[in-house]
């Protein structure tokens, strides 16, 4: 098995405490065993100010800690203080890398080292090449993507280009310009009182015969069920994916890490890090259907490598 | 509750019950003649339906005490008239007025339109009874026209006898309505 | 303003045409396009056959190849764009940035049009497909207000907008949605299917009419309910604070009451979804948008269509458009 797979801890999806979002990256500089960690505010642009304060530091202390860090610009941009923060995020010269949720985003990193996060549409290897060429180095593929076309990508992708899956973490499916989180609580968008903030794990969505469906994140619609890769990672480390993301959730995260790592190094069979895993995230059940082309929502076992 | 603008009018109960007691047996070559003239005209809907061609699709108008099983396999597509769907052995069953399963098949209804208003209710395979609906769609299949034609040189009475009709069908059907609108006032 | 409509098969394109459509959009029988239905669309020959048509009554036809290519294997989205530029189609319809790179190298003469499955929500995002690949329209998604949609016609041009005015209304971005693939398996980007009708199941119980997609119920209809697609986005479901279209009620997109003020907002073309529906809805819905049309043109009284009976939960909205609906 290949010890080259690194680990990306995605950016946080919800919408958590300032000064909790600030530790919980402390503490990932300090003990987690990922080598990149993406961050910044992917969902919804009324959030941005909250992390704004604690953002340099949060860099500072991840990059100090030897971390690669990303800097994750929103998935959908349509107001126009939207796209003067993304511009902004994207035309930055610092050193730190950029990570592209948005294709708006893509002209003004052009020449430039950049990453493409699971928000911009690459289903292919000629969308991969394609947005090499104009100075991709990472690239997030979406999670609805099957094996084989993981494969595919990863086989065709050019030197240079860091294929990476996302791997655990209830799965980002849909975005919109209405807040789902407002609606549901009988309030505009303009006005919602950050009511996102009481679900900082994503708001549950049953359905009416009282399945467990879905999870509302504010504009953004996840999986209820928690994408768990640990069991397809030695297939995936064969196909030459470089990187797996681990999207954060209200677990232990160090410790999810932890075993995913231990899982690559062959220090831990998958099925005992996914009975690990399942121990560390009680919340919800485990999907990885999408890996397997087949429902998403579904968990296939995995067979023998 | 989102209000429900039905639109198409079942034929009046009494109408139904008087036609109760008619034979089937002369209706069935009339069928199968009418399910020749239509794949004549129209070669490309066995096409368009595919290996959905291989179907049992149960039409059952509701206001007539009769109902159609539609075999469109090639290459002996068949219909034939019943008393009752069969429980068992169908693929997909579209149930509604007859003048909505005619203006599906003539092209003057919507077929999402028809089920959205619970003019239509679709049962069983729901591929199957969209590649049916978008295979008579796609090739411009009106039932009316094509049966007319089947006769040659006397098409164009025909096709004004076949319109007036289904213009009776839907004023018996439309004075039913009214009535039973009376009766709720 | 241009009227771009739909045409899921050859009937339904003829009747467009002669229902008074500008342009008529359309795409081949497979997973190249985002309405792969069962029974629906064009093969090769009628594809050539319809633009033959078109043409002979001064109507274009723009062909859709707005899925995103199969990893290894890109060819059949390749060969859709090949045969659709010897088609004779008079743009191309494309959402996946290696398919808009192979079109503007391989035929660079095409004019091409950038899907709102690309969900090019903002003029950046716009500006960004007009330099690489040279695109020159743009179809907007449906997440955008009607002054949004003029900041980015302003700032875009020449390149041209197009939103849609009436059918049915994705409420998720387009294009960045895999909410039917988590229930089915198949998804709107990779299959070309929205909560595919192989997956749909109703079943009349007693309470009413009940939805079911890929296992999950999505719906439950009371007696004598209008009803409506069974996508998930317009489900009813349980969630803490509430019951019910927790994303979108039943509604279909009409914009017609909009469409001065999307005049004045610089867009260029008027787009009609529903190449899944039938001849009578193309008939009725081209013909009401086409006096809308002529009437705002002469200065006419403004006509509604009085299209409600073709709609989905024959209801309406005006969506996106209006601020208030985020």
């Amino acid at each position: 098995m290949s010890a080259a797979v690194g680990l990306t801890l995605g950016p946080v999806l919800f919408h958590w405490d300032a000064e909790a979002w600030r530790d919980f990256h402390f503490r990932i500089a300090d003990e987690a065993p990922v080598d990149t960690v993406a961050v910044g505010e992917v969902v919804c642009s009324k959030r941005l100010p909250f992390l704004a304060d604690h953002l340099p530091a949060v860099v500072g202390r991840l990059e100090a800690a030897g971390k690669r860090v990303l800097l994750s610009s929103l998935a959908l941009v349509t107001q126009e203080r939207e796209r003067r923060w993304t511009a902004e995020l994207a035309s930055g010269s610092g050193p730190t890398m950029v990570e592209a949720n948005d294709v708006s985003a893509l002209a003004p990193l052009a020449g430039r080292p950049h990453a493409i996060g699971p928000f911009v549409n690459v289903y292919n290897e000629a969308t991969a090449a394609w947005l090499a060429a104009r100075g991709a180095r990472r690239l997030c593929l979406p999670p609805e993507l099957p094996a084989a076309s993981i494969a595919a990508i990863a086989a065709a992708a050019p030197p240079g280009l860091a294929v990476e899956v996302f791997a655990f973490g209830r799965v980002p499916l849909a975005i919109s310009a209405r807040c789902y989180h407002a609606r549901a609580h009988g309030l505009a968008k303009d006005n919602c009182r950050f009511v996102c903030a009481r679900d900082p794990d994503g708001m549950t969505v049953d359905t009416l015969d009282g399945e467990r469906f879905l999870a509302v994140n504010g504009l953004q619609t996840l999986s209820h069920g928690c994408a768990n890769l640990i069991e397809d990672a030695p297939r995936l480390a064969r196909m030459g994916v470089a990187a797996l993301r681990l999207s954060p959730q209200r677990c232990d995260m160090v410790a999810v890490a932890r075993t995913f790592r231990a899982v690559l190094d062959g220090r831990m069979e998958p099925a005992e890090g996914r009975a690990a895993l399942a121990r560390l995230y009680p919340a919800a059940p485990f999907v990885n259907g999408f890996l397997h082309g087949r429902p998403g929502a579904e968990y296939v076992a995995a067979t023998a490598p | 509750m989102v209000p429900n603008h039905r639109r198409v009018a079942a034929l009046p109960p009494l109408l139904t019950a008087a036609l109760r007691p008619l034979p089937l047996a002369p209706l069935q070559p009339a069928l199968a003649l009418a399910l020749r003239a239509v794949l004549r005209r129209h070669p490309r809907v066995l096409a368009r339906l595919g290996g959905h061609a291989g179907r049992r699709f149960g039409l059952d108008p509701t206001d007539l005490p009769f109902a159609f099983v539609l075999e469109p396999r090639p290459p002996a597509p068949r219909i034939a008239a019943v008393r009752r769907l069969p429980r068992r052995g169908l693929d997909v069953r579209i149930a509604g007025p007859i003048r909505a399963l005619i203006g599906m098949a003539d092209g003057s209804l919507d077929g999402d339109a028809l089920f959205f208003s619970r003019d239509l209710v679709v049962e069983g395979d729901m591929a199957a009874a969209v590649a049916l609906r978008n295979a008579i769609e796609g090739d411009g299949v009106d039932l009316i026209r094509d049966l007319a034609a089947a006769l040659g040189p006397l098409a164009p009475p025909a096709e004004r006898l076949l319109r007036g009709g289904l213009g009776l069908l839907e004023r018996l059907a439309r004075s039913g309505a009214g009535e039973e609108a009376r009766a709720w006032s | 303003m241009e009227l771009i409509c739909p045409a899921g098969t050859p009937a339904a394109l003829r009747v467009a045409v002669d229902a008074g459509a500008d342009a008529v959009y359309c795409g081949y029988a497979d997973e190249t396009n985002a309405r792969n239905f069962p029974g629906l669309n064009f093969s090769r020959a009628e594809m050539r056959e319809g633009v033959a048509y078109a043409h002979r009554r001064g109507a274009k036809v723009l062909v859709a190849v707005n899925t995103f290519p199969r990893a290894g294997a890109v060819g059949p989205w390749r060969r859709a764009v090949d045969d659709a530029v010897q088609a004779g189609a008079d743009a191309l319809i494309l959402a996946d940035i290696g398919l808009l790179d192979y079109a503007a190298r391989t035929h660079p003469g095409q004019r091409l049009h950038v899907s709102v499955q690309a969900a090019a929500a903002n003029p950046d995002s716009v500006r960004f497909y007009v330099e690489a690949f040279g695109v020159k329209r743009v179809v907007l998604p449906r997440v955008l207000t009607v002054a949004e949609i003029a900041a980015v016609a302003r700032a875009v041009a020449p390149c041209e907008t197009e939103v849609f005015v009436f059918g049915g209304l994705c409420v998720m971005a387009e294009g960045r949605c895999s909410l039917s693939s988590y229930a089915t398996g198949q998804s709107p980007n990779m299959n070309g299917v929205c909560s595919p009708a192989s997956h749909v199941a109703y079943r009349e119980r007693a309470d009413g009419l009940v939805s079911r997609l890929g296992g999950f119920t999505i719906n439950t209809f009371g007696r004598g309910e209008a009803a409506g697609y069974p996508t998930l986005c317009k489900g009813r479901f349980r969630t803490g604070p509430a019951t019910g279209y927790l994303f979108e009620d039943p509604v279909s997109l009409d914009a017609a009451a909009l469409l001065p003020a999307l005049r004045e907002a610089g867009v260029a073309a008027l787009k009609i979804e529903g190449r899944q529906r039938g001849r009578a809805y193309v008939e009725g819905v081209v013909r009401a948008f086409r006096e809308a049309l002529s009437a705002l043109e002469e200065g006419r009284p403004f006509v509604s269509p009085g299209l409600l009976s073709l709609t989905e939960g024959q209801s309406t909205t005006q969506g996106a458009y209006r601020k208030a609906w985020r």
